[in-house]
């Protein structure tokens, strides 16, 4: 009887596929998010001509595990004088809403699930997908900022104030260069925006430009290097997280690898054809055998983790920005930029599918005209450019009398 | 600063950026270019500057060639390490309670409580001798002071201990120091007092 109910539920492709779904995503995800420290490590060893974590297990594979026991038996310090209730709240906040995102990732294209129709395989298919996906991600700024504030530290506050500034500033190029995309496929569904690039190709090939300006934003969501002003320990002595211990510090680490991973997989779906394998190829895309779409969640988590490299060799590479080149990368570069992008997707979707057959082929239009708006660019700042050295708008300090 | 002209502000003009520069990202793939190419690089490039630490050391500098192991680098001549106290050619403690190391060290780590000697060439010897190795800050003063260099800093480094009163090592623990590394001179320190020595700096 309660065994009959359970197996209802879970052949339910409205319930129980959102369930197990996301129980199997969990489970990978926090999986990724716990090596991805390792791989980082490694990553970073390599690149500096060293070996990295290779003690525990083979390999050093059990590194992940280790430093998991090490942070929950580590003493998990309150500071007398942090906001109490804030301070709890920050690293779980930012760690939640890092693992918010995965629910509209579009993981595997269509199965379907005990006979129903075809549905797609994410946990939830919901028509403003992108938007809630960019609302859940500027709400990461909340664990960053309220950890700075309750830490009731000049430096944990100064860093909170910094990402405070950086997210809103880049939430605005980010913004854009998504609506490029949006422009290009005409929906807002993550699973949508994927099928329609089967039918053409991805849209990295379409608008370079665009996937640039927003991955230096993910970089900049992310506070990953070289825009990792809010930590920086040079400056702020690990900033936000100066004050935090055992696993609160843990969640914080989780949770920025889950926001990457997350935004990765952003990126993946929007440029790269989500789960499609090849471009131009339409392979693998009308299956719903089972086969099918787990080859389709491997090769996108595939991508995702080629995109976790590519986070971390830039973080290995990459000195620092000032802060105030930070901001005018972002308001004097990225925004204008992104601005002139989002004009010329709009005029490629209002020429539309007749036009282009007047025109030449859409593939080959677009990215030459974003290139030509990047180079319309360089020339700008070229022609505004100023030598480097002392400020034109500090004048020597007049001799002393 | 009252002499300061007009004249001698000097105006520095900066490497005026290009385009390209200016815009990050072709300076960025050639610096990435870089770090590839390291990362790629395999274990031959890495061995050259990685001690495998627990299975491999940078041992003592006359046990090799310079520079021969893999192209290890090898510790400094004169690396100051754990201490160690002689023995005189009878074996006994070279030590002659004389105070001088514990004057002079500025940590105050050493502690002497001076005796007798049972021994009838010697006058005085440490009935205890104890140096605080957590105080210690390896400066080589102690070895300076001795005037029959008895106390010496030798070549190890890895000490361990899982408690402050492990880490006191007494008569017993400094002569095991001497025992174990006496196969090697420790330091090409010379003598910089004319007494006559125990004979261990010229071997």
């Amino acid at each position: 009887m309660l065994g009959n109910i359970v197996i209802d539920i879970l052949t339910d492709a409205d319930l129980g596929f959102p369930i197990i779904l996301m129980a199997v995503l969990i489970a990978i995800f926090m999986t990724m998010v716990a090596y991805s420290t390792f791989y980082e490590r490694k990553v970073a060893a390599w690149i500096q001509d060293r070996y990295g974590p290779n003690r525990a297990g083979p390999k050093g594979l059990l590194q992940p595990v280790a430093d998991g026991i090490k942070f929950f038996v580590k003493e998990d310090f309150l500071p007398d004088h942090a906001d109490k209730a804030l301070f709890i709240l920050a690293p779980a906040l930012s760690f939640v809403v890092a693992l918010l995102g995965i629910a509209i990732i579009p993981w595997g294209g269509y199965l379907e699930w005990f006979g129903s129709e075809r549905i797609p395989v994410q946990v939830a298919s919901i028509d403003i997908g992108l938007v809630y996906l960019l609302a859940v991600g500027a709400m990461s700024v909340y664990g960053v900022a309220l950890a700075g504030w309750a830490s009731n530290n000049k430096y944990s506050f100064y860093g909170g104030m910094r990402a405070a500034a950086q997210t809103l500033s880049y939430e605005v190029p980010l913004g854009l260069a998504i609506l490029v995309a949006v422009l290009a496929c005409g929906s807002l569904r993550l699973e949508d925006i994927v099928a329609s690039q089967a039918l053409t190709t991805w849209n990295v090939f379409l608008h370079p430009v665009a996937f640039a300006v927003m991955f230096t934003c993910v970089l900049a969501e992310t506070n990953r290097l070289p825009f990792d002003l809010v930590e920086c320990e040079q400056e702020l002595v690990g900033g936000f997280h100066t004050e935090y211990s055992s696993m609160k510090f843990a969640l914080f680490f989780l949770g920025e690898y889950g926001h990457i991973i997350v935004s990765s997989a952003l990126m993946v779906a929007l440029f790269f054809g989500g789960w499609q394998p090849i471009p131009w190829v339409g392979w693998l895309t009308e299956s719903t055998a089972w086969w099918a779409v787990a080859l389709r969640i491997g090769i996108y988590f595939g991508k995702v983790a080629v995109f976790l490299f590519v986070f971390m060799w830039i973080r290995w590479t990459l000195p620092r920005f000032r802060f105030d080149q930070l901001l005018s990368l972002a308001w004097k570069g990225l925004v204008p930029l992104g601005l002139a992008l989002v004009a010329w997707g709009g005029v490629l979707a209002y020429v539309g599918e007749d036009g282009w057959k007047e025109i030449g082929p859409r593939s080959f239009w677009a990215p030459v005209g974003e290139l030509l708006l990047l180079e319309v660019a360089m020339i700008a700042v070229k022609l505004v450019s100023r030598p480097t050295g002392r400020q034109t708008n500090m004048p020597p300090v007049a001799a002393a009398s | 600063m009252a002499d300061w002209k007009e004249t001698d502000i000097v105006e520095i003009e900066g490497p005026r950026l290009g385009a390209g520069q200016m815009m990050y990202v072709p300076e960025i793939l050639a610096g990435m270019k870089i770090t590839l190419k390291h990362l790629f690089r395999k274990r031959k490039g890495r061995d050259r500057f990685v001690v495998q630490y627990p299975e491999e050391r940078r041992e003592a500098p006359e046990t090799y060639e310079h520079g021969q192991k893999a192209g290890l680098p090898l510790r400094s001549d004169g690396y100051r390490g754990l201490h160690r106290l002689n023995r005189d050619e009878r074996g006994n403690v070279a030590c002659v309670a004389c105070f001088m190391c514990s004057t002079a060290c500025p940590a105050n780590c050493i502690h002497i409580e001076g005796g007798e000697a049972p021994w009838d060439y010697r006058e005085k010897y440490p009935v205890k001798f104890e140096i605080d190795e957590l105080r210690c800050i390896y400066c080589g003063m102690c070895e300076e002071a001795c005037p029959v260099n008895a106390i010496e800093l030798a070549y190890e480094y890895d000490l361990v201990g899982t408690s402050r009163e492990e880490m006191v090592l007494d008569k017993e623990a400094l002569l095991a120091v001497y025992d174990r590394t006496k196969g090697r001179k420790p330091r090409l320190n010379p003598p910089i007092t004319g007494y006559p020595d125990t004979g261990h700096r010229q071997a």
